[in-house]
């Protein structure tokens, strides 16, 4: 039986249309990042033409005083909007699970806003707000002076947590909490012991999602940053608007392997507690 | 006597416009096994929630050892519970989910470590001591809500459908095994259940709820034998519930002409009904006896000869084992349950569908029902 057993009617991979629709697709989704990366490595001023493998703009970024401020700029902001983000998206999902309260729908509703209206318009009204409603002071030390951008920043993120975290509320079974209060516990002792340990997945994966989205934000993030703190991207931005240097590519590089690097590590823990959890 | 265990005073419970529980009043002695059966929806399990502190009760007190616990937080109260689903914590070992209860009472962890030994040996579950709930089976998990809460030595134990969850074989040896636990601490014990087995065989009194009111407390062989109305007789067992009329009511004997029926029914004790009034007659299908027809008609009551002797067809018979049900309809039209136990092997062949039989029964068979 030397020929190939027949394609059964499930075994997609094995037709040769659609496995040119996948090369197609693949190649439309990874050939700029990868060009990205590899052009980071190139030794050539030139972006389009490939002379050969260096780490010469590595080393030159990490020389780079202001890039090296922008970076660390822009990891205090993701840290800080993420640790308000969980514990706000956290608190608003519970309350929004356990309690019955007037205008409950309308605060339902009205929680995912930030993650609908489309990022300029958040960015516009962010500007107006600093701008003349409350103005954030300019010149407080570091880093106080990224207070509005960190505000900005934990209005859009701590919804996404938000919702994480309810979905995973919806599979808590409330004996165990009225377990924990059978066995002594006070109310707020119950959901620290019973509660927390159930969504701790959907808050790691939150924070995960607030820190990523945090980090790589530039469009709020341009209206709300003053000359003194400019963030990662928007220093890209600005590099980018001279020419397109080996310096951005490698600088974009390092944004693109934190990122994928926090993604995978938040995929294992949550994959991790998922089955400890659940079995 | 002495003050009861657990005392509700006319406690009622409305969510809304439902009436869950309805004025009831009942008390539990120390030391009962104390079992709260109805069908679903009756309110038992709202009941059981009550004294758990879990609810509220809209009206009414609930007293626990002689103290008002009404308005007492549930972590405040001397009372556990093994809750349906077990909610054993999934994140903490067998040891851990024992330990809880007293890590929150702040017992010092020389004592903690050996209650916890001491509650996992009373059900035998002290090899599985550092094993992960997902790593257990369900009656073992069971077990560990079981020590969870007594390790904590309440006053009452409330369990909630504690064997509903658990296949056949293994809700029989939990059955016996609870029993025995309760036997050892000595703990009251307060569980709710809708069927009905597992509360006359576990329970030293049960009470039987409807629509959130309390039907009849009893113990289970009185709760069988001599139940207070209809939907008592009718839940617990299987019995031949017939409507007629009180013709004879003295102290000593009464008789009932039940529709269907063309002799009258005699019961050797009086019931304190009106004369002429309507009533229902209850018969067990064990206290009856067959005999096919070709057989001389069996003799009634001395009393009232004619009484307590039907004569029916059989429309079918369903083999039991133990037993086998036939279901016999007389001429008048009443049809009865009747059980006829398989004493000796093969001894007794079933009689055929269609097969002519009387049917009689002592007096002291029927029970008499005036609601």
């Amino acid at each position: 039986m030397s020929k190939k057993s027949e394609i059964g009617p499930l075994d997609y991979a094995r037709r040769l249309p659609l496995q040119l629709w996948v090369g197609v697709v693949l190649a439309f989704m990874y050939l700029p990042l990868i060009s990205l990366v590899a052009f980071s490595f190139n030794d050539s001023r030139r972006t389009i033409h490939w002379e050969g493998f260096t780490t010469d703009w590595f080393v030159k970024l990490a020389g780079d005083d202001s890039l090296i401020e922008a970076f660390v700029n822009s990891l205090t902001i993701a840290l800080i909007a993420t640790i308000f983000s969980v514990v706000l998206g956290t608190l608003t999902a519970i309350v929004l699970w356990r309690f019955r309260f007037p205008g409950r729908g309308l605060f339902d509703g009205v929680i995912t806003l930030p993650i609908v209206v489309p990022e300029i318009c958040m960015g516009v009204a962010m500007l107006v707000f600093f701008g003349s409603v409350f103005p954030w002071p300019r010149d407080l030390p570091w880093p106080f002076d990224l207070g509005a951008i960190i505000i900005s920043h934990i209005t859009f993120c701590f919804p996404f947590v938000c919702v994480v975290v309810r979905a995973r509320l919806a599979s808590f079974n409330r004996e165990m909490e009225e377990a924990a209060r059978d066995l002594g516990a006070s109310e707020v002792r119950a959901l620290w012991d019973v509660l927390l340990p159930h969504v701790r997945p959907a808050l790691i994966s939150g924070a995960l999602l607030a820190f990523t989205m945090s980090l790589d934000d530039f469009v709020i993030t341009f209206f709300t940053a003053g000359p003194n703190t400019v963030t990662f991207p928007v220093k890209i931005y600005s590099m980018v608007r001279f020419s397109v240097t080996p310096e951005v590519n490698a600088a974009s590089s390092v944004l693109m392997l934190i990122t994928v690097l926090l993604t995978v590590i938040g995929i294992r823990l949550q994959g991790k507690d998922v089955a400890s959890l659940e079995g | 006597m002495s003050e009861p265990m657990i005392r509700f005073e006319n406690v009622t419970k409305r969510f809304g416009s439902f009436i869950a529980v309805d004025n009831v009043s009942l008390e539990v002695e120390a030391g009962e096994f104390f079992t709260l059966l109805g069908p679903s929806g009756c309110g038992k399990t709202t009941l059981l929630r009550m004294l758990a502190g879990l609810e509220t009760p809209s009206e009414g007190r609930i007293l626990i050892d002689g103290v008002d616990v009404t308005g007492v937080a549930p972590n405040k109260r001397p009372i556990n519970m093994v809750f349906q689903s077990y909610a054993v914590f999934p994140h903490l070992n067998v040891a851990d989910n024992v330990a809880y209860g007293l890590k929150i009472d702040r017992v010092p962890a020389q004592e903690r470590a050996t209650r916890v030994q001491d509650a996992l040996r009373l059900v035998k579950l002290e090899d599985f001591a550092h094993r992960m709930p997902d790593q257990l089976s369900g009656g073992q998990r069971q077990r560990v809500a079981l020590a969870r809460a007594l390790v904590k030595r309440p006053k009452v134990l409330l369990l909630d459908e504690p064997l509903s969850a658990l296949d056949a074989k293994l809700r029989d040896a939990m059955r016996a095994e609870l029993a025995a636990i309760q036997q050892e601490v000595g703990v009251t014990f307060v569980m709710v259940t809708h069927d009905q087995d597992e509360a006359l065989a576990m329970a030293s009194r049960c009470a039987l709820m409807n629509r959130g009111t309390l039907q009849q407390v009893a113990t289970p062989s009185d709760l069988y034998e001599y139940p207070a109305n209809r939907f008592v007789a009718d839940f617990i067992g299987t019995i031949n519930l017939l409507e007629g009329t009180l013709s004879t009511d003295e102290p000593d004997h009464a008789a009932v002409q039940a529709e269907g029926l063309d002799a009258p029914i005699f019961v050797n004790h009086g019931v304190t009904g009106a004369p002429d009034s309507r009533v229902w007659v209850g018969i067990r299908p064990e206290k009856l006896a067959m005999v096919p027809a070709t057989q001389p008609r069996p003799e009634g009551p001395a009393a009232l000869p004619p009484a307590n002797v039907t004569q029916g067809t059989i429309i079918r018979s369903a083999y039991l084992g133990s037993v086998t049900l036939y279901d016999v309809e007389t001429q008048g039209g009443a049809t009865f349950k009747v059980a006829r136990p398989n004493g000796e092997r093969m001894a007794d062949p079933a009689l055929p569908a269609g097969e002519s039989v009387y049917l009689s029964w002592e007096p002291t068979a029927p029970v008499v029902l005036l609601t």
